[in-house]
């Protein structure tokens, strides 16, 4: 929600009066949405997703020329799954049933430990399902959940709409944003003391903004804590497939908790996963599920009985959850197009945290953790004095300040850190890996230029 | 005179203590018996209410100390929001449930039932029995779906012409031609316009784009409306009995208090301004903030079509209430009677004069209806005409939250506001299609009105329009003293009788809410016709049976 109307007339001035800015055209790093900013979709998913949308041309033979072999087997599956092959009509309200089968497979490939299709609810993107989940623990303000500082602002949003309170547990930036168990302790006697009824626990793994991804020891502890603490762990997995460094994985907090013996039985769990991020990068078709655990039958209906009041998610993205959670594999015809498709977009987004992370680690005052996963980098900026009394005057929070400046320098667009929320006294701001590499030179130009100009003019 | 809007997004323990005392006598608000963790209590309902309390008023204390091993699920029915627990919806409840069993049942053991297959006339789902997609509108789909076959040879034989060329002037209204970007969290603005052309050329007065939210459906518009309406129970939203369990679900869900307005079944399910007045004094006089008006046009699952006359007396109403006119229009293209027509009450309120600064309205639209019965796709819009610009900008924040809707439901809906015209290639085949769809509707809707009327004790309103008739039974004083021994409300013990002997799956009118002490049943017009007789042979039979088991 930052400066959305200064973006939008610094665009229509670039439009009405090209020339008339330091800057031909504005870049947009304030948003996970890959396909915006020039990603390909994969070739084999929309083959399938538009087979599937028009089944009348599967017959033809002109459709042999136009699509894949295993892209149009890939769609006949899938329409056999659906009942009476009706891909407009409304579904079960957790989805199909064998697309659930399908990202069932697919969880239990990933983790090694089996996966309940009945255990999956598929929504229109990972935020439907976390809303889910909030509506149902939050019963007023006296409820609370645990989220990280900084978070991704869905958290604080909708944990304000539904009414609870939000108990910050802040990341340590000195440890590569660490995940203290003895800071969620603290924070949850805290609130506890205060009469909060905390309930669940929000991790975002790999993390939005801070990027890190958590070990596998550190993933035990909080598992043990929830148990403990009689905590849901609500799990937000969503960028599972961005890792970018060679010494960190994606260990579901499913597949932990299961290794520790840990059952049913022993802990409330939720996993929320879209079809938005990865290599696919799908925002716009609202593709997600969430896979809950540890519930008794009765609050599981009651979930039932939420998700049914919207009736289902959309079919295409039910479908590309499956594609995504099942893909091709080694032997199939597509295999090695979506592979080359998969890696090429994975590397270059490792390639471009790194350029983006050294250039930022190089202007003065300003520290940037390792993107290790995710789509952000969330840099440190030490401003200066001069520039935090500047910001009081114009009545602006300093990073906003900063951020509104580098906007009408160079016309990049950064969300500054109060967004996400950080350590009193100390500014952030956020931007995105996902312009495409041949923008970066000029980005990291453009910014160190700023940044220095801006530094000359309020350095203490 | 235009009241303030929004009531405040947050909720207290007290109004949510002060709600469970009210509404105890419900009993979704009861754990189930054998859940409970005090196994000792009574089955009474005071008992079960007394938990709550003393759960509620002891949630801080109970979990300061260390869990003890094998301790209790800490997610309980007692623990979790009662607003959750008190929300129903009956279109996908109880006698579904029962339906997918038998229907397991019949797939593991054909012929241990008294019928081969399970019939859903439960829901407004056209596409999952049969009825077709509009073939224009999935070939758009699939080449915005997969735009790299539009340049290729094989595309122009697998494609009609206009098709490829409305699926190039919607790519090129999207940014950088990227359909899998979330877009402006209002929808694609070049959609928006489409949409907006398609209001205007329907009803002669100009729309808005800016006014446009393209949702995921109507029902999370309906959601955010809700959402934004209401702040306490003490915000009531006036709204038709019958009705669409949508709107019971989300008033409980954001904890509001659903005022009801009864419509008339005497005269064809008739809107009255003075019912309508009525219930708005009786709630005033307790205290509750009537916030808006919600009516259904044409309505679920009662199917009349309001008179222009009528709706002008609605709107006037609203106007000088000081009320949000929620006009739920999404059967707008399911008319079945030549003496009626659909208005949109933006249509009517701009023809009375009534402009932005006389009345909060706000339009719902859905492609899950119509001729087009796209339901999966889960494409639709709301119309927000009225509102401070203020207030906008807090429904644009909303929005904004979820980012965007699916990008093919928004393409859906912009095709649905702006079908092939004459003189399009598509346009007689798309033509072809509608008008089969809708009068095929048309006959169905008079073949099972007709069906329904023929049976003993069943008075049934004709559908002038939507999917659906809601037949009333006069149930024998037999019958309804066996539901009573089964605890079973004596519509529920109807329909799964029925069920149980014909598969035919219907909703009890309880679902949708009755004149108390009236029994119905919703029933919907969309198995394909050559399944009506069989449905109307098997309806018959089990109805005359049911009959002599219980004729007083």
């Amino acid at each position: 929600m930052f400066n959305v109307s200064l973006v939008q007339r610094l665009q229509e001035e670039l439009k009405a009066n090209p020339g008339s800015l330091p800057f031909d055209e504005i870049l947009y790093c304030n948003i996970g949405n890959p396909q915006s900013l020039g990603q390909l979709p994969i070739t084999f998913f929309r083959e399938v997703l538009a087979l599937c949308d028009h089944p009348t041309i599967l017959d033809k033979a002109e459709t042999q020329g136009l699509f894949s072999a295993d892209s149009i087997e890939r769609a006949w599956q899938i329409l056999d799954q659906i009942p009476g092959r009706a891909t407009g009509a409304y579904s079960h309200s957790q989805g199909i049933k064998g697309l659930r089968d399908t990202i069932a497979a697919g969880i239990e490939a990933r983790d090694g430990f089996p996966a309940n299709p009945n255990d999956i609810f598929l929504t229109d993107g990972a935020s439907p399902a976390v809303h889910m989940m909030m509506q149902l623990l939050i019963s007023s303000e006296k409820d609370g959940i645990l989220c990280p500082i900084p978070q991704y602002p869905l958290y604080s949003a909708s944990i304000a709409l539904h009414g609870g309170s939000l108990i910050p547990y802040y990341l340590d930036e000195e440890t590569g944003w660490g995940l203290e168990v003895s800071e969620l302790k603290k924070q949850l006697e805290e609130a506890r003391s205060k009469g909060i009824s905390v309930r669940a626990l929000v991790v975002i793994n790999p993390g939005n903004p801070t990027g890190q991804v958590l070990a596998e020891e550190n993933q035990r502890d909080i598992v043990e804590f929830c148990k403990k603490e009689g905590l849901v762990l609500l799990a937000d997995e969503v960028y599972q497939e961005n890792i970018y460094v060679p010494e960190k994985k994606f260990h579901s907090f499913k597949k932990v908790a299961r290794s520790m013996g840990y059952g049913d039985n022993d802990l409330c769990l939720v996993s929320f996963q879209s079809v938005s991020k990865g290599y696919h990068g799908e925002c716009g078709k609202r593709g997600g599920y969430m896979e809950i655990t540890g519930f008794s039958p009765e609050v599981r209906e009651q979930i039932y009985k939420v998700a049914s009041v919207n009736l289902c998610s959309n079919i295409s993205g039910q479908i590309l959850a499956s594609l995504v959670m099942s893909p091709p594999k080694v032997g199939d015809e597509s295999y090695e197009s979506y592979s080359a498709e998969k890696d090429g977009i994975l590397e270059s987004l490792a390639r471009r945290a790194k350029t983006l992370e050294d250039a930022f680690n190089s202007l003065e005052g300003i520290t940037c953790n390792k993107a290790e996963g995710a789509m952000y980098l969330f840099p440190r900026i030490r401003l200066p004095e001069k520039a935090i009394k500047a910001a009081e005057a114009a009545k602006t929070a300093p990073d906003l300040f900063y951020c509104r400046h580098l906007l009408n320098a160079t016309g990049v667009v950064v969300v500054p850190g109060s967004g996400f929320g950080q350590v009193p006294g100390t500014w952030h701001f956020r931007c995105t890996i996902l312009p495409q590499e041949d923008k970066i030179p000029a980005i990291v130009s453009r910014l160190t230029d700023f940044h220095k100009s801006f530094m000359d003019e309020y350095r203490d």
